[in-house]
């Protein structure tokens, strides 16, 4: 590369004229020559890039690292090998654990994705009103915590106004927090009722780009709402969709905050969620080397739902023309 | 002493405070700062006037306070220890201090000069970890007793008298399980003790639940298991071995909890960690009854439209009254900025000086006598009787006390043992599942 070709002079064109054909080799040669491209791009991937090895990939490293040790924190890490996976394996709690999160993560994101689907289908047949946006994505400005914690008093089995109300109509009051079987269902309808909203809107803005002319015609043809629906809405968010997806499970998995503070993974453990489960097994119980090992199974399981997830909604590709 | 209720109540709060908070406290360190952590926010005007006092006997020494909720404070400390920024001195709980001595970030307390009898008898020495050396300056001390709703207990026929006769055993349960039978009533307006009383219908439950206990059962079944004589570990301090497989305790656990199945003792779904503890639900009249810890005195007392009483905890097997006797104390860090001021102002929390003021506003009861006396005159004063709390540290005759289990892995033992009572109390499972827990616990001792 030479200093020249980086800073051209000004009265040449940087790039082929205007209408001006220019054949693939003689641009690929000009890139390679001018070099200036790749570092202006790696100047401008540079802030992400350093964002990336600093706060994901160096920690991602070090965790794996870290799970082959003994570490509590404050005194030097000491290497076990494979001590912390032989007794993650030998662990019931973490068995328990997972499947307690599997649980949540299926009702959280069944739910959630039928009721985005609906809202952000019901929004664009139906209407193109900003405010109606605006309130269906108002709890998403909620944090965690807050949602947990109102929910956590309006669900309360002896004082709640939910539990009230129930009363009110005739009914025994549901322990919704406190009994084993209802706790994940519920933390899980709280964190729908948190994401639905910004969930709609990201598939709904998949739907605007699905071109109007396709529904024109097919109500030319004849075609009711619920069929346009299966053949031509569906099919063409599918790319949207999946992505949607594998964001909301890779979210869903890592439930900690509603947990910590509605159920703190009781009763019983029945809402003991992995990441709840290994933030006490780090900063409760100073087993860093454990946790670290756990937090490794989450990696390998959520790497290995992704990439299914992926293969299986073809999600790189469209079916729009 | 678990403040969950403030804790808890404030916890919103609390979460967008404690980031300026504890960012004020460690801009303010220098030189001339000594910086100190607590998380009860009753407390914090006590501890404050305490700092005015010790900057005027110190000049140009000034005390910078943080008061965080429960959960936080231990959660933030762990960081602070990690990232190096933890306070000169802090609270320091009797579960937690073991492991943080085995974690070397505290320093040895051992030429602060404490005196174990200028306190009330045993607070001192449960201070001194495994490795001889001590590691808190005692500042406090609570009992557990039973709190009523006064009017409820008259509508019943239940005397102050006869509360605070009240005997209990696990056959059976004695007059305790007939007075809180009596004092429940069903959503027919039926008492637990009458023919017809729908146990799952209950409208007021003769007795609170604050849970179903960790492995303390502080405020839960601990007054039971204590007066069969029964003790947590097989030692009174630093023991290898806890002893929940034992018949006595087992009998007595199934016994309490079956209370809930009776429909006497509310049932675990009541309980809420965050929304409803059992002061609550006597404040909401949804219990009538409910054993908690001194340092709540003020909460119950401070209710409005309800007049509270308390009572002793009921004679047990052995013959005897018994409560958790736990105390509070100061903790210096190792790494403390300050260390010479931090010694200082141990050295004066410590003091009858400090312990006299803090007794004075009737929050909490100082560790030395003197500073006890404050605390009773100051609760008289506000019209609290705070006998059932006291009387159990005086009268070694008819009362046990007992502290807090002392063992390495407190933490592990609480994280098996939250689950394990909680399946016991919810009934998924039986009370012989504790023995598995024990074999585990003492499994993770021995290591």
């Amino acid at each position: 590369m030479t200093i020249a070709s980086s800073s051209p002079p000004p009265s040449l064109p940087l790039r082929g004229a205007e209408g001006a054909p220019t054949t693939p080799t003689a641009r690929g040669a000009r890139t390679r020559e001018d070099g200036g491209d790749g570092r202006l791009a790696a100047l401008f991937v540079a802030p992400a890039m350093l964002g990336f090895l600093v706060f994901l990939l160096w920690p991602t490293l070090r965790g794996i690292y870290l799970s082959f040790t003994r570490y509590n924190l404050l005194t030097p890490a000491e290497w076990v090998g494979l001590d912390n996976y032989v007794r993650m394996v030998n662990d019931p709690i973490f068995w328990n654990s997972l499947w307690v999160t599997v649980e949540y993560v299926v009702i959280n994101i069944g739910v959630q994705t039928v009721a985005a689907l609906a809202i952000a289908v019901l929004l664009q047949r139906l209407s193109q009103s900003a405010v109606l946006r605006g309130i269906v994505l108002a709890p998403y400005l909620l944090s965690n915590v807050v949602a947990g914690i109102v929910f956590l008093w309006i669900l309360d089995t002896q004082l709640g106004i939910g539990n009230e109300i129930i009363g009110a109509l005739g009914f025994d009051h549901i322990p919704f927090l406190a009994d084993e079987h209802w706790a994940i269902p519920t933390i899980a309808l709280i964190n729908v009722w948190r994401h639905v909203g910004y969930t709609a809107l990201l598939l709904f803005a998949g739907l605007q780009a699905i071109p109007n002319d396709m529904y024109e015609a097919a109500k030319v043809d004849g075609a009711g709402e619920w069929r346009m629906f299966w053949r031509i809405t569906l099919p063409l968010l599918r790319p949207v969709l999946a992505v949607v997806l594998i964001m909301t499970v890779i979210g869903s998995f890592q439930v900690f905050d509603t947990v910590a503070v509605t159920t703190q993974g009781g009763p019983a453990n029945a809402t003991n969620v992995l990441q709840f489960y290994l933030y006490g097994a780090a900063f409760g119980r100073f087993q860093f080397g454990y946790a670290s090992a756990m937090s490794v199974a989450l990696l390998v399981v959520l790497t290995a739902i992704t990439i299914i997830q992926y293969r299986l909604t073809r999600a790189g590709r469209t079916d729009l023309g | 002493m678990r403040i969950r209720t403030v804790a808890a109540l404030t916890g919103a709060l609390a979460l967008s405070l404690t980031g300026c908070a504890n960012g004020n406290g460690a801009q303010g360190s220098g030189p001339n700062t000594v910086t100190y952590w607590l998380w009860d926010a009753n407390q914090l005007p006590a501890y404050q006037a305490c700092a005015k006092g010790f900057e005027k006997e110190n000049p140009g020494l000034n005390v910078r306070i943080t008061q965080l909720g429960w959960d936080d404070y231990w959660t933030k400390l762990t960081a602070s220890f990690i990232a190096g920024t933890e306070p000169d001195v802090f609270t320091d709980h009797i579960q937690k201090f073991g492991q943080f001595a085995d974690l070397k970030v505290l320093e040895p307390l051992d030429d602060l000069g404490i005196n174990p009898s200028d306190y009330q008898k045993g607070l001192a020495d449960n201070w001194i970890a495994q490795d001889g050396h001590r590691y808190g300056a005692p500042k406090d001390w609570d009992t557990v007793a039973l709190f009523y709703n006064k009017k409820m207990t008259d509508q019943a026929g239940l005397t102050p008298e006869k509360l605070n006769s009240l005997d209990w055993n696990p056959k059976d349960g004695g007059s305790f399980e007939k007075a809180i039978a009596h004092l429940t009533i069903d959503a027919k307006g039926r008492r637990g003790d009458e023919p017809g009383f729908d146990r799952n219908h209950v409208k007021v439950y003769g007795l609170a639940t604050n849970g179903a206990g960790y492995g303390d059962g502080q405020t839960q079944w601990s007054p039971f298991t204590g007066s069969t004589g029964w003790n947590y570990t097989d030692k009174a301090r630093w023991g290898t071995k806890y002893q929940y497989d034992s018949k006595t305790f087992q009998s007595t656990i199934k016994w309490y909890f079956g209370l809930a199945k009776k429909g006497y003792l509310a049932p675990l779904t009541a309980y809420s960690g965050g929304a409803n503890q059992a002061n609550a639900q006597v404040a909401s009249g949804r219990a009538a009854m409910a054993f908690d810890g001194a340092w709540m005195i003020s909460t119950y007392y401070g209710f409005k439209g309800v007049k509270i009483g308390t009572a002793f905890t009921p004679v047990g097997p052995s013959g005897k009254r018994a409560t958790m006797m736990n105390g509070l104390a100061d903790s210096i860090t190792r790494n403390a900025r300050n260390k010479p001021g931090a010694i200082k102002w141990v050295k004066y929390l410590s003091s009858d000086k400090c312990q006299k003021t803090v007794g004075r506003y009737g929050i909490v009861f100082p560790a030395t006598p003197e500073g006890t006396r404050a605390a009773i005159a100051a609760y008289r004063k506000k019209g609290i009787d705070v006998t059932a709390f006291t009387r159990p540290v005086a009268d070694k005759k008819n009362f046990r006390t007992f502290t807090y289990p002392i063992t390495d892995y407190a933490a592990d033992v609480t994280a098996l043992m939250a689950p394990a009572m909680q399946a016991v109390y919810n009934g998924s499972a039986p009370v012989g599942s504790l023995k598995k827990t024990t074999a585990q616990i003492n499994l993770i001792l021995s290591q």
